[in-house]
């Protein structure tokens, strides 16, 4: 039952942030040499707009993972292989720490304005 | 509201949308396999001549123990390349402890300590082992006490850290600086990198090629320490300890664990973080049946197909990893 109502609001949130957030900018941040990267430079900081959504995409020929335990946002994506990449939308103001479960020294600030 | 069920759900849903691609191994530039000069030390505590003469004597010192009986050199031995030959480790009391007591060799060069990585630093982690029950159960307060009261110490903290007493932080920066000289000598692995063909081998080149390639190895064991600092699952038959996920609650991290070195492995039988096989061979057939339990297991591991004598030539490289075993003094105890 609860897992159902879940489900519905996962997919009203999808809709919303599809048809109710036009605009939003879609950002790509590679995962490479176990860090993360944006255009081709490392990077430990990004900054992005309410609603906007975050292509997290594996360059390395090795598994990585992408998760945040934070206040602002929890999520686990899984592990994913070299090309393979996952979106994650940022909907609140605030700021969410990402780092990859499997090497640690990779982490990620989103700050979301 | 803050619902996470919620955004994971959602996070689930949208990530159907990504496009599988399958993983390709590679090779990496044959340099990376090099010792780095250096060995990284944190700025408060770069590494002297002082610093190292005293850690060294903590190291090798039993009466830093409860029982006075136990040093670190008990569970790391230099004479078993600084680990204990043992399936477990045996504590405080003759306690059989839960994991294998791991090499101290290049821990300076990794990112986290521990199987688990619950130190972020050599420096975190000295005092753990001091204190822990199960292993030198030692109070630390009347250690230091002791200490104080041994001329003998109180000269050498005064030169290792002049003015800064004997503390808690003088104690365990001593001992991370005498770990960041334990570091493994050149093998002949290392002598045909640098260029000389008959150093290792045709067995060990094919195993190397392998490593790099067919078998998959560098996903986890990369570069000059054959690490990724990382944490992974490799489906250990039985295992029941959680690993890295009592540190970081992620599925992953279930029963994973830090990818070891692989320098000087040969020396510290036997293998695992619970010591289930004995040899190497046994490891590298492991990896050619793709692990044994796939619950949670790593995505890099699948079954290699590997014919008998890619598996012995697997292990004729991991043997090319040991070189001459660096001198190692006892030092006299302070009084
Ligand atoms: C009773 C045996 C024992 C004693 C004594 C002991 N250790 Fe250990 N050591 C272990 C075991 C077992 C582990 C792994 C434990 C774990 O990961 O949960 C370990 C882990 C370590 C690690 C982490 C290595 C890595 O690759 O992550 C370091 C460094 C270390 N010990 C240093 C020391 C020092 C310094 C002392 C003395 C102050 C000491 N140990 C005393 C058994 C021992
Ligand atoms: C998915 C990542 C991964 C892959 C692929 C992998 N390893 Fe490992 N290796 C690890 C981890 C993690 C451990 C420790 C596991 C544990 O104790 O639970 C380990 C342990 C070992 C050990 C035991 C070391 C010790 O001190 O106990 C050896 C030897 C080893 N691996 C060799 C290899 C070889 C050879 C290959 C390729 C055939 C390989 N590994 C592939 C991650 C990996
Ligand atoms: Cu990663």
């Amino acid at each position: 039952m609860r897992i159902k109502q879940v489900f519905v609001a996962s997919l009203a949130s999808i809709f919303f942030a599809a048809a109710g957030l036009a605009g939003a900018a879609e950002h790509t941040v590679d995962q490479h040499e176990k860090a993360f990267e944006k255009d081709g430079k490392k990077i430990d900081k990004i900054s992005v707009k309410v609603g906007d959504t975050i292509h997290f995409k594996n360059m390395d020929p090795w598994f990585h993972n992408v998760f945040s335990l934070s206040d602002l946002k929890t999520f686990d994506l899984g592990s994913f292989p070299k090309g393979q990449s996952k979106p994650v939308v940022f909907d609140k103001p605030g700021v969410a720490e990402v780092e990859c479960a499997i090497h640690p020294q990779m982490q990620l600030e989103v700050e979301v304005k | 509201m803050r619902n996470p069920v919620k955004l994971v759900f959602t996070g689930t849903l949208l990530m159907a949308l990504g496009i599988g691609v399958s993983v390709t191994s590679f090779a990496a530039p044959k340099e990376s396999y090099l010792r780095p000069e250096k060995v990284p030390a944190p700025e408060n505590n770069k590494v002297t001549p002082e610093r190292v003469a005293l850690g060294k004597s903590l190291f090798f010192d039993p009466r830093l123990s409860g029982s006075k009986w136990i040093s670190c050199a008990t569970c790391h031995n230099p004479a078993l390349g600084w680990s204990d030959g043992l399936p477990t480790a045996i504590g405080h009391g003759m306690k059989v402890l839960e994991r294998t007591t791991p090499t101290i060799l290049n821990t300076a060069y990794q990112k986290s300590q521990m199987w688990d990585g619950r130190f972020a630093t050599l420096e975190h982690q000295a005092l753990g082992p001091i204190q822990a029950d199960v292993e030198m159960n030692q109070n630390i307060d009347s250690l230091l006490e002791v200490l104080k009261s041994n001329q003998g110490y109180v000269a050498l903290f005064e030169k290792a850290y002049p003015g800064e007493g004997i503390n808690k932080d003088t104690l365990a920066k001593a001992i991370a600086s005498y770990e960041r000289t334990i570091v493994s000598s050149e093998s002949p692995f290392d002598l045909w990198i640098k260029g000389d063909e008959k150093a290792i081998s045709a067995a060990a080149k094919r195993g190397f090629a392998l490593f790099e390639d067919k078998a998959n190895c560098v996903a986890c064991h990369q570069g000059f320490n054959f690490t990724d600092n990382g944490f992974h699952n490799v489906g250990l038959k039985g295992n029941t300890d959680m690993g890295r996920f009592a540190k970081k609650a992620i599925k992953s991290m279930k029963g994973a664990f830090k990818t070891p070195t692989l320098r000087e492995v040969n020396l510290t039988a036997p293998y695992m973080h619970n010591g289930i096989y004995k040899t190497l061979t046994e490891v590298v057939e492991h990896y050619n049946r793709g692990g044994d339990e796939k619950e949670n297991l790593d995505p890099n591991m699948k079954p290699l197909h590997l014919s008998t004598q890619e598996v012995a030539d697997i292990v004729a490289f991991l043997n090319a990893l040991t070189g001459p075993m660096a001198s190692v003094t006892m030092p006299r105890l302070p009084h």
